[in-house]
């Protein structure tokens, strides 16, 4: 298991939770769980192509994942998955 | 011209008195004191983030302080926008900014930018200065600000925030990461509430804007780590600070090893922002006015939908509005009820400013059914037709 972590903009599209504790071997596998979840969640973190879409990082601890190896990094028991996207308010 | 021939710079008497608990600082001294003395900062926004930042800038004696905002003071920018007051409600705020900042270091000099910026006079307004912060609040001007700070060699120092969140770095200094090499791309229009639809808590640009602040500082002194290659992300609900690691992307069409930005483009177009108009426009969500739509209150055969949130709700509403939350409409739990409240009636749909409703709309459209946009929403209402509603 591991923790995930929704970011507040995301929030309102995964029923206002804050994160959650989630299976998976690698992120690809994470995310997957995450949208069998949280279905509206898939269009604003994938493309209609099925890319990850470029406004929303995604790291495995303190790493961006496009650091690693995307979304074929694997998951180890414990490590934190954060879900990054961009805000712009100021 | 971070590293300034300090020989030409003088501390006066008074300077030794103001900034005395800097110059008993080892860190900072009398060295430090005349490198701010020296320094130019530019602050993109006198918002939220730019009113705390702007401030303790002054403060601390920043020899040169540019101020780039072409808004007015609005009487809810006062809740979080420090730097202005009552008295300068309806005036611009690089004038009550620059006012403000004299009254607490009238030894400094205040550059007025009293335009918007553009990709037209960005990097002519940027060249003058030392270092950029970035106040702004969208991703257009964020963009903007960032491809003009790599292509004048400046360094940008980022914050941004959102509901309890904020987050914070420093771009394009020391060969570190930029803006672009973090989110390549910005979101569509539309998917990240701004803070006069989401909403923001008052504090959260306090905090953001002292570490810009400190950031800027920090660089002009030379002393430190800067956030450079971290970002910083806080939860003030939480009460938590975490960060996460930045590289440069050598990829990265800005400052990688072979741009393809090399001067500055139309930010609203990178951002999708005449594309998303364009959809709307042609979606041809039709308008009602709130005086027309008062005319037709008392008669029966319509239904009022309001789709803000509930808390708003509270705040004050239209007499026979119903609510059900844009949310609800969006994940089409609500689309159902508004159906069934719309069966065979004239339908109108409001929100604050227009802006949420229209999407109701587009959403509603899609599965079939179609009604009126209310123009300016619940605050146009307030102004003009029942002022006993809170405009907010």
């Amino acid at each position: 298991m591991v923790k995930v972590i929704i970011p507040a903009p995301l929030r309102r599209y995964a029923q206002e939770q804050e994160s959650l504790d989630l299976e998976g071997q690698t992120v690809q596998e994470i995310l997957a769980n995450l949208i069998g979840t949280y279905g509206d969640l898939k269009k604003h973190l994938y493309t209609e192509e099925g890319k990850l879409r470029n406004f929303v990082n995604v790291y495995v601890n303190d790493e961006d994942i496009r650091h690693l190896q995307q979304e074929n990094t694997p998951i180890t028991e414990g490590v934190i998955v954060s879900i990054v996207p961009s805000i712009a308010g100021g | 011209m971070l590293n300034p021939d300090l020989a030409t710079i003088n501390l006066t008497p008074d300077d030794y008195e103001r900034y005395s608990r800097h110059l008993i600082l080892p860190e900072v001294g009398v060295h430090g004191q005349k490198k701010l003395k020296a320094a130019s900062v530019l602050c993109v926004g006198t918002g939220g983030l730019g009113s705390p930042l702007a401030l303790y800038l002054a403060a601390a004696g920043i020899g040169r302080i540019g101020l780039v905002d072409f808004d007015v003071v609005d009487r809810s920018n006062l809740q979080r926008q420090i730097i202005h007051g009552e008295e300068w409600v309806g005036k611009p705020k690089v004038q009550s900014a620059a006012a403000r900042i004299k009254s607490i270091n009238p030894y400094i000099q205040v550059d007025i930018h009293e335009v918007p910026l553009t990709s037209e006079n960005a990097l002519d307004i940027g060249k003058d200065y030392d270092l950029i912060i970035d106040g702004t609040d969208n991703f257009p001007t964020r963009y903007l600000v960032n491809d003009a700070c790599v292509l004048l060699g400046k360094p940008n120092v980022y914050g941004s925030i959102f509901r309890f969140e904020g987050q914070a770095t420093v771009f394009h200094y020391e060969d570190g990461p930029c803006y672009r090499c973090l989110y390549p791309e910005p979101p569509p229009p539309g998917l990240v509430p701004s803070c006069a639809e989401g909403g923001v808590l008052g504090i959260l640009p306090g905090m953001i804007g002292v570490i810009q602040a400190t950031e800027a500082v920090k660089i002009i002194l030379g002393v430190g780590t800067t956030l450079k290659g971290r970002l910083m992300l806080y939860d003030s609900l939480k009460m938590q600070f975490r960060e996460l690691k930045l590289r440069r992307n050598p990829e990265c069409p800005v400052c990688g090893d072979h741009p393809t930005v090399t001067k500055l483009i139309d930010y609203q177009e990178f951002c999708g922002i005449p594309q998303a108009k364009a959809e709307e426009e042609a979606m041809a969500i039709p308008e009602i006015t709130v005086k027309e739509l008062a005319a037709k209150l008392d008669q029966i055969g319509i239904v009022l939908i309001d789709v803000r949130n509930p808390n708003e709700f509270d705040i004050g509403r239209i007499p026979g509005s119903v609510l059900i939350p844009l949310s609800e409409i969006e994940d089409g739990q609500g689309v159902a009820k508004v159906k069934e409240l719309a069966d065979g009636k004239e339908l109108y749909i409001h929100c604050k400013m227009g802006g949420r409703s229209a999407k109701a709309l587009q959403v509603l459209a899609e599965k079939g059914v179609h009604g009126t946009n209310v123009k300016g929403g619940i605050n146009a209402w307030s102004e003009e037709v029942d002022s006993s509603v809170p405009k907010y």
